[in-house]
C-alpha cells in the first residue's frame, strides 16, 4: 500500500486511475477462485469440492462484513494505533459517489472495493492448511471471526493512517505482512489446534489434478498484477508500473529457483514445483516490488523460490499437517519478501528509503522485522485462540469416518467427478426434472 | 470352451486386436486394469514427498474360444503383446462350462 504521501490536500478525480483501479479490483477478485483451483487440484478426489468451497465462501462472508463494518475498522479514524472506526462508513451509508480517497485521485468507493478483494482473499489463503477435515459451518464462522478480530485490525496497522506499523515506516507495498504473513501464521495457529489429517505421513495424499493446480497458479499470477500494481492506487509517477514489472520478474525467477532446487534435490522438474515456485515469488515480491529494482526482484524471486521449496519439507520433520503448504509458501515467502526490503530497497522506487546493499544501513531492516514479527505473533496467537474456542464448542473437525469417506459427500452432498461410465446412479423417480415430466404429459395428450 | 485372459501393456492393444482378428476371433472384451508383477511400480515426488506408485496401468483382454483353438490363440496373443521388456504382463486360460448368446439363446460353441 502506498504510504501516505500527503499530496497537497486538493486532488482531482482521475478517470484513468479510477478505470485502472476498477479493473485491478476485478483482477484481485479473480484470485480467490484461482486460489480455489490451485488448492483444489492438490487435494484428493474426495475432498476437491470442499477445498473449492472453502475459498469461494469467503467471497460471500467477507464481502458482507466489509460493507457492514470491515472497511470502517480497517481504514476509519485511528484509535490507539490498533483499529479504526468511522460511523459514516458503517454499511457504506454515508459516502459521496465523487468523494475522493484522501490524498488520491480515485473515489472512496473505488478504494474500498479494491481493499474488499484483499479482505476476501486473505482468509481463503488459510484454507489450504486445513484440507480434508474441517466442518464447513465451523470454517464459515472462523472466517467471520478471523476477519473481524485479525484481518481488519491488521490491515489497519499496516495500511491505515495511524496504524502502528504504518507510522513506524514498515514498507508493505501490497500485503506481505497484512495478507501473506497474516494468513500463513493463522494457518499455523489453527492446525496446531485441530491436528493432522487421518493418515498424515502414512497414506499417500497425492494431488489429484496437477492441470487444475497449473490453471489456478496461472490465474493467480494474472490476478496478482491487479493486486500488486493496483496497490499504488494510480500510476501518476510510474511506481505502479515498476511494481507490475517486478511482479513478473520476481515470479519468473522464483519458478527457476524452485525448479533448480527440486531438480538437484529430488531429480525432476515437477509441474507442482513450477506452480508453487510462481506463487512463492508472487508472495515475496508483494511487499517488496515498489522498493527494489528489477535485478533486485530477480534476487528476491530466486531466494524465495529456493527457500520456500526447502521450507515445505519442514512439516514432515516437525510433524504438523500444513496440508497444502500455506505456512511453507505464504508465511515463509511473506517473511522473506518483507525482510529482503531491508537489503534490496534502492531508495529510487516508492520512497527514498534505501536498504543495506544500497548504502542505507540496517535501519529499514529492523523496521521490517518489527512489522513481520508483530503481525506474525498476533495472528498466530489470536487465530489459535479462535480455533480453540470453535473446536471446544461446535467442533472444528468432521468425524473420522466422514473424513476417510470424503468430506465432499459429508459436508456438501456432492462429488467432484462422475467416474461411472453409465452416468452414475439411478435418478429417484420423485425427482424427475420438470421439463421431462412436461414432455411426457404432452406425449400422452397427442 | 476356454476363457483366455491377457493382462498386458495398454499400448499393445491394437496389435493384439489385429492379430486376434486375423486369427478369426469374432469378439472380445477389454477392461482397464491396474496391478504389478515383478516390474513393481515407480516413484513420484510431490513437493519433496516421495510416493511409491506400485500399481501400474494395464489392460485386461478376455476372449472365449473352443478348446482346440486355445493353445494356438494363446501363442497369438503372447506374440502380439511381447515387447521383450519387463512388465509385458501375463496370459492364462481357464475352462468354461457354458456360454449363451443373449439375443438368440444359442448355447456352447455356437454362442461364440
Amino acid at each position: 500500500m502506498a504510504p501516505a504521501i500527503t499530496l497537497a490536500a486538493e486532488t482531482e478525480l482521475s478517470a484513468a486511475n479510477t478505470g485502472f483501479m476498477l479493473i485491478c479490483s476485478a483482477l484481485v477478485m479473480l484470485m480467490t477462485p484461482a486460489l480455489a483451483f490451485f488448492y483444489g487440484g492438490m487435494v484428493r478426489v474426495k475432498s476437491t469440492l470442499n477445498m473449492l468451497m472453502m475459498s469461494f465462501i469467503s467471497l460471500g462472508i467477507v464481502t458482507v462484513l466489509w460493507v457492514l463494518y470491515g472497511f470502517s475498522m480497517a481504514f476509519g479514524t485511528d484509535t490507539g494505533s490498533i483499529v479504526g472506526w468511522n460511523s459514516d462508513w458503517v454499511g457504506l451509508s454515508d459516502i459521496g459517489l465523487t468523494e475522493l480517497w484522501d490524498g488520491y485521485t480515485i473515489p472512496v468507493f473505488v478504494f474500498l472495493v479494491f481493499q474488499l478483494m484483499f479482505a476476501v482473499l486473505t482468509p481463503a489463503l488459510i484454507s489450504g492448511a486445513l484440507a480434508d477435515r474441517v466442518k464447513f459451518t465451523a470454517w464459515a464462522l472462523f472466517i467471520a471471526l478471523w476477519a473481524t478480530v485479525v484481518y481488519f485490525p491488521v490491515a489497519h496497522w499496516v495500511w491505515g493512517a495511524g496504524g502502528w506499523a504504518f507510522e513506524l515506516g514498515v514498507i508493505d507495498f501490497a500485503g506481505g505482512t497484512a495478507v501473506h504473513i497474516n494468513a500463513g501464521a493463522a494457518a499455523l495457529g489453527v492446525i496446531l489446534v485441530i491436528g493432522k489429517r487421518v493418515g498424515f505421513k502414512k497414506d499417500p495424499m497425492r494431488p489429484h489434478s496437477l492441470p487444475l493446480v497449473m490453471l489456478g497458479a496461472g490465474l493467480l499470477w494474472f490476478g496478482w498484477f491487479g493486486f500488486n500494481a493496483g496497490s499504488w492506487l494510480g500510476n501518476d509517477d510510474g511506481v505502479g508500473a515498476l511494481m507490475f514489472v517486478n511482479t513478473q520478474v520476481a515470479t519468473g525467477a522464483a519458478v527457476l529457483g524452485w525448479l533448480a532446487y527440486e531438480k538437484i534435490r529430488h531429480g525432476a522438474f515437477t509441474t507442482l514445483g513450477a506452480a508453487s515456485g510462481a506463487v512463492s515469488g508472487l508472495v515475496a515480491i508483494t511487499p517488496a516490488g515498489g522498493a527494489v529494482s528489477p535485478l533486485g526482484a530477480i534476487a528476491v524471486g530466486v531466494i524465495a523460490g529456493v527457500l520456500c521449496a526447502m521450507a515445505v519439507g519442514l512439516k514432515y520433520r516437525f510433524n504438523y499437517d500444513d496440508s497444502l503448504d500455506v505456512v511453507g509458501v505464504h508465511l515463509v515467502g511473506g517473511i522473506l519478501g518483507s525482510l529482503l526490503i531491508g537489503f534490496f530497497a534502492t531508495g529510487k522506487g516508492q520512497s527514498d528509503v534505501a536498504g543495506l546493499f544500497y548504502g542505507g544501513g540496517l535501519d529499514q531492516f529492523w523496521k521490517q522485522c518489527a512489522g513481520v514479527f508483530g503481525v506474525l505473533a498476533y495472528s498466530l496467537v489470536v487465530s489459535a485462540i479462535l480455533a480453540l474456542i470453535l473446536h471446544k464448542t461446535i467442533g472444528m473437525r468432521v468425524t473420522e469416518d466422514e473424513e476417510v469417506a470424503g468430506i465432499d459427500q459429508a459436508e456438501h452432498a456432492e462429488t467432484a467427478y462422475d467416474f461411472s461410465g453409465a452416468g452414475g446412479g439411478a435418478a429417484r423417480t420423485t425427482a424427475v426434472p420438470a421439463h421431462v415430466a412436461q414432455a411426457e404429459s404432452k406425449k400422452v395428450d397427442a | 470352451m476356454k476363457l483366455i485372459t491377457a493382462v498386458v501393456k495398454p499400448h499393445r492393444l491394437d496389435e493384439i486386436k489385429e492379430a486376434l482378428q486375423a486369427f478369426g476371433v469374432h469378439g472380445l472384451t477389454v477392461t482397464e486394469a491396474s496391478g504389478y508383477g515383478r516390474q513393481r511400480g515407480h516413484t513420484e515426488v510431490y513437493r519433496g514427498a516421495e510416493y511409491t506408485v506400485d500399481l501400474v496401468p494395464k489392460i485386461r483382454i478376455e476372449v472365449l474360444v473352443e478348446d482346440d483353438d486355445a493353445e494356438q490363440l494363446i501363442e497369438v496373443v503372447v506374440k502380439a503383446a511381447r515387447t521383450g521388456k519387463i512388465g509385458d504382463g501375463k496370459v492364462w486360460s481357464v475352462p468354461v462350462d457354458t456360454a449363451v448368446r443373449v439375443r438368440t439363446g444359442e448355447r456352447g460353441p455356437d454362442a461364440l
